[in-house]
């Protein structure tokens, strides 16, 4: 495509010098209609056919459901919400299993994401994979993408929504089937530091009113699950490390790093606390 | 009061090739949708919707090339050159239906490329 548009674009200027050189002879009228009904019209509507034809060609593919007979794969269903991504996969054969902020897929298989928002519109993009879907309160955008190389990529939110739009993305981790298979398995079921100590610490302030870890008697929903938070790639919504230091900070001062965040701060808890908090929560693998 | 002029020499040819683009658009894509809506309540399948298409588009592209055939007869068959600028009513013919084989070309082009969706799209959303 880039060398088919830079051959393009070397004709396009070459014919412009050529035109417009000191010493030239005349052009006939006749050589001069041809010029423009080749190239100005009859090329570029075959050109323009072509690549048509190829998107068009490419669409069954990128389109959000299976053919009839092909067996449902993996939704993970996605909800924008100011400033974080509420992620739920649903497999084939399992219950639902909840997530944050991150999504995880296996490479090679077709994902069709449900897009969804809770308050304004924000938009869902992870440009290797494919282009933006918006996320529009009340109602249900479809999105199907197939990953082709495993690694991590970044998907930022791209419709502004607020304050914090600019600290709204998440991250992408694409595996193995198999391994993705495995991870998935391990994220339905409490993390083994779910009782480990500083967890109640974390039920004794307030934190489960929001927020769940599986394990434990912490099921709020109305910020992000935090049930393997210390496993992902970034913290609040792939803004920072997932590190202790991080997890802390967050704690005290969310509105600072992130302005209008709905989570109230606790910089008013002592600090060994958050300390003991956030070594917790960084524990929940 | 007549709406349409009784002379030859009248402006609507010009535009027969671009409203046939635009109710061929218009059909397809408004049918499509009605289709799809309604798909439960009519017990046809979305291949009659696909061959339905087609028709369309066949005739809306016999009607775009009867248009350019007329206007190139309007132009003269070609025998006399562009641009047609000066005022008199011979050019001010020969330019109109000029203009008006370049508006068929484009709408054909257009219809075309309107119907190859037609081509890959073998159902509606579900
Ligand atoms: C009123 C509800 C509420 C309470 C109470 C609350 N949070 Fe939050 N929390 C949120 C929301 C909403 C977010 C998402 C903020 C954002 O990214 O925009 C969040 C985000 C977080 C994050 C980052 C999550 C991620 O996915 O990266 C951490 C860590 C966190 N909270 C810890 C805590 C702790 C610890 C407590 C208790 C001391 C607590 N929260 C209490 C609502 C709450
Ligand atoms: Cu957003």
């Amino acid at each position: 495509m880039a060398i088919a548009g830079a051959l393009i674009w070397a004709a396009v200027i070459g014919t412009l010098i050529y035109a417009t050189r000191e010493r030239r002879r005349v052009q006939s009228e006749h050589a001069a209609g041809l010029l423009i009904l080749w190239g100005g019209a009859i090329i570029p509507a075959l050109l323009l056919g072509l690549l048509l034809g190829y998107a068009l060609w490419l669409m069954p593919d990128i389109r959000p459901w299976s053919a009839p007979g092909e067996p449902a794969g993996l939704r993970i269903e996605v909800e924008g919400e100011q400033f974080w991504w509420r992620v739920r996969y649903h497999p084939a054969d399992g219950p639902p299993v909840d997530a944050a902020n991150e999504i995880r897929l296996p490479v090679g298989e077709r994902v069709e994401f449900t897009l969804t928002s809770s308050d304004v519109i924000h938009s869902f993009w992870i440009p290797v994979l494919g282009g933006k879907m918006d996320m529009i309160p009340g109602r249900t955008n479809r999105l199907t993408l197939r990953a082709a190389k495993t690694g991590t990529y970044r998907g930022p939110c791209t419709e502004f929504c607020g304050t914090s739009h600019a600290l709204m993305a998440f991250s992408v981790v694409v595996m193995e089937p198999d391994a993705f298979r495995d991870w998935l398995a391990d994220e339905a079921r409490p993390s083994p530091g779910a009782g480990a100590p500083g967890g109640e610490l974390f039920i004794a302030n307030g934190c489960p009113a929001c927020h769940t870890v599986r394990g434990t008697e912490a099921t709020g929903a109305v910020g992000p699950d935090l049930s393997h938070v210390g496993s992902r790639e970034t913290l609040a919504a792939g803004i920072m490390p997932v590190d202790v230091e991080a997890i802390a900070s967050f704690i005290s001062k969310p509105d600072a790093i992130k302005p209008g965040a709905q989570m109230p701060a606790f910089g008013m808890l002592p600090e060994a606390d958050i300390a003991a908090i956030a070594a917790y929560l960084e524990g929940l693998k | 009061m007549r709406i349409l002029p009784k002379e030859i020499e009248t402006l609507w040819t010009l535009f027969t090739a671009p409203v046939v683009w635009a109710l061929h658009f218009l059909v397809c894509y408004v049918g499509a949708a009605i289709y799809c809506a309604k798909q439960d309540a009519v017990d046809f399948g979305f291949g009659v919707v696909r061959a339905g298409i087609g028709a369309v588009t066949v005739a809306a592209l016999a009607m775009i090339v009867l248009s350019a055939v007329l206007a190139w007869r309007q132009w003269g068959f070609g025998t006399y050159d562009p641009p047609h600028d000066d005022p008199t009513p011979h050019d001010r013919r020969r330019f109109q239906g000029f203009a008006t084989l370049l508006l068929s070309g484009l709408s054909f082009i257009a219809v075309v490329y309107t119907a190859m969706a037609a081509l890959m799209i073998s159902g509606c959303f579900q």
